[in-house]
């Protein structure tokens, strides 16, 4: 089952947890805010992706099964 | 009224159908005079309109919503029977009684249209709650208005309930809540959170309040217009509905209109009238603002051609939205009048999204820069990028509407954007024409 990354943009702080640990789906914009790629999640970057979720310090990121 | 409404309105059959029929005295709304007489007597409604009609069980009437093709009146045109459907399938699957909330913030600066409404026919939404709250099963309904208006609407709403309670009409008791005076009061998560005892700042929309809002409950809001409409196709069902409007959007809708005056008119127009028969006297040269400051700047020569519903309006970027056509006039320059309100919906912004809070006072400085001639060689380059990293980032789409009013400035003022390049601006008169409130939040006293 494809899974897709999602960012609540409330609880997000941009400390860029996300961004370091899956720069393939994650980048900062110029203020430090992560861009994620609203694509479903490439096969192999699942385990980066429950990494990144459990990185994030204000539990902004979540991964939803499509 | 001017002598192109009233020509076009005569031109279709029963309109109005919310509001008081015109005596040729009145220009309706809490802005113009009184107007409208005593339509908002309990006994003028029901002389007028006949009394309520329960359906007796949940549903029904979401089948007859759906036949009639009705959509939200308060900008996004949702079809109204889905909404209705989703209240009603959340609560039966989570066996919970739903919430119906009638959501008359209209926080848009620029639009008086359901101010109008419930001023002058408050028994219509009251009518249309009750119908909403029976069609999804809730046992109890809000009516949730805006603060700060010229008339006493909530002494009138007051009043209305209680005549209603004394007649013995409402099965579902009626709640009355102030909106605070921010942009985004009507917004529906942040009506909710405003609700629940919270600020009224949007939250992230997932659990959809359909199926999780006020109390935890699935809560149904719609537009006080829309409750309106549905009270009239209870009554006289959905081929009476769709009589007037177009075939894939039926129906009428309060417009607010805005010409060289200023002042806002209420007019009751079929989806899908011409916008030139909206704006007066149109220049290809001019400009026309629909959809209010969410909504998209069309060049004279692009409005000349289009009908106020989102099949025409879909080619230039517009969308009908809550129904505001603003004439700009033509001593006015349009990049300074989108620059005082782009800097008032980035001081509107909640702040609780980045892209939101640190994209939108930067787009509103640029814009501010370009209306001032003191623009830098790479201000609309910043623009555009800023634009494109703020869309469709916050929890809301408070950035999306605000963005989308900036883009369409600089398509439709393009020329005037080269004139203040070279220091030079169009305008005659530099009174500020585009209505933006006065006192921002200074606080968080200010979000409750």
């Amino acid at each position: 089952m494809a899974e897709k990354l999602l960012v609540n943009p409330i609880d997000c702080e941009g400390h860029g947890a996300c961004a370091e640990l899956l720069p393939e789906v994650v980048t900062m914009d110029e203020w430090g805010f992560p861009i994620v790629d609203p694509r479903p999640l490439p096969p192999g970057l699942e385990r980066y992706a429950r990494a990144a979720v459990s990185a994030c310090p204000t539990l902004a990121l979540r991964l939803l099964r499509e | 009224m001017t002598a192109t409404m009233e020509n076009t309105a005569d031109a279709v059959t029963e309109l109005p159908r919310l509001l008081p029929p015109r005596d040729g005295k009145t220009d309706g709304g809490p802005e113009g005079k009184s107007g409208g007489g005593r339509s908002h007597d309990f006994r003028i409604h029901a002389m007028r309109y006949g009394m309520l009609t329960y359906r007796d069980q949940p549903g029904i009437l979401i089948g007859e919503a759906e036949a009639a093709g009705l959509t939200g009146r308060g900008g996004a045109a949702f079809p109204v029977h889905r909404k209705l459907q989703a209240v009603l399938d959340a609560a039966v699957k989570r066996r919970r009684t739903p919430v119906v909330i009638a959501n008359g913030a209209e926080s848009e600066p620029a639009s008086d249209k359901d101010a109008t409404l419930l001023w002058l026919s408050p028994h219509l939404v009251l009518d249309g709650l009750q119908l909403a709250a029976e069609a999804v099963g809730a046992d109890t309904a809000v009516l949730y208005v805006h603060a700060n208006r010229a008339h006493d609407v909530g002494g009138r709403l007051t009043e209305a309930i209680a005549q209603r309670q004394a007649a013995g009409i409402d099965r579902v008791p009626v709640q009355l809540a102030t909106a605070p005076a921010r942009f985004l009061s009507g917004q529906e998560t942040a009506l909710v959170n405003h609700l629940s005892g919270g600020p009224v700042t949007p939250t992230f929309p997932l659990p959809r309040i359909t199926e999780r809002g006020l109390n935890n409950a699935p809560t149904l809001v719609q537009n006080v217009e829309t409750l309106a409409h549905l009270a009239l196709i209870a009554r006289k069902g959905p081929r009476w509905f769709r009589s007037v409007g177009t075939d894939a959007e039926p129906g009428s809708m309060l417009a607010t209109i805005r010409r060289a005056d200023g002042q806002p008119r209420i007019a009751e127009v079929p989806l899908g009238i011409p916008l030139k028969d909206l704006a007066g006297d149109l220049r290809q040269d001019g400009a026309v603002l629909v959809g209010g400051y969410h909504g998209t700047w069309l060049t004279g020569a692009q409005a000349l051609k289009l009908t106020l519903d989102n099949r025409s309006l879909a080619g230039a970027e517009a969308r009908v939205g809550a129904g505001i056509v603003i004439a700009l006039p033509a001593d006015r320059c349009g990049l300074v009048e989108t620059a005082r309100a782009v800097r008032y919906l980035a001081l509107e912004s909640a702040g609780q999204c980045g892209p939101c809070l640190n994209g939108l006072p930067r787009i509103a400085a640029a814009l501010a820069e370009i209306a001032g001639g003191r623009a830098r060689s790479k201000t609309i380059a910043d623009v555009e990028r800023w634009a494109g990293l703020v869309s469709g980032r916050g929890a809301c789409h408070h950035p999306d509407g605000t963005v989308r009013f900036v883009r369409s400035a600089l398509r439709t003022f393009a020329a005037e954007v080269d004139w203040h390049k070279r220091g030079h601006c169009s305008a005659a008169n530099t009174r500020p024409f585009l209505p933006v409130p006065q006192g921002t939040a200074r606080s968080e006293n200010d979000w409750i």
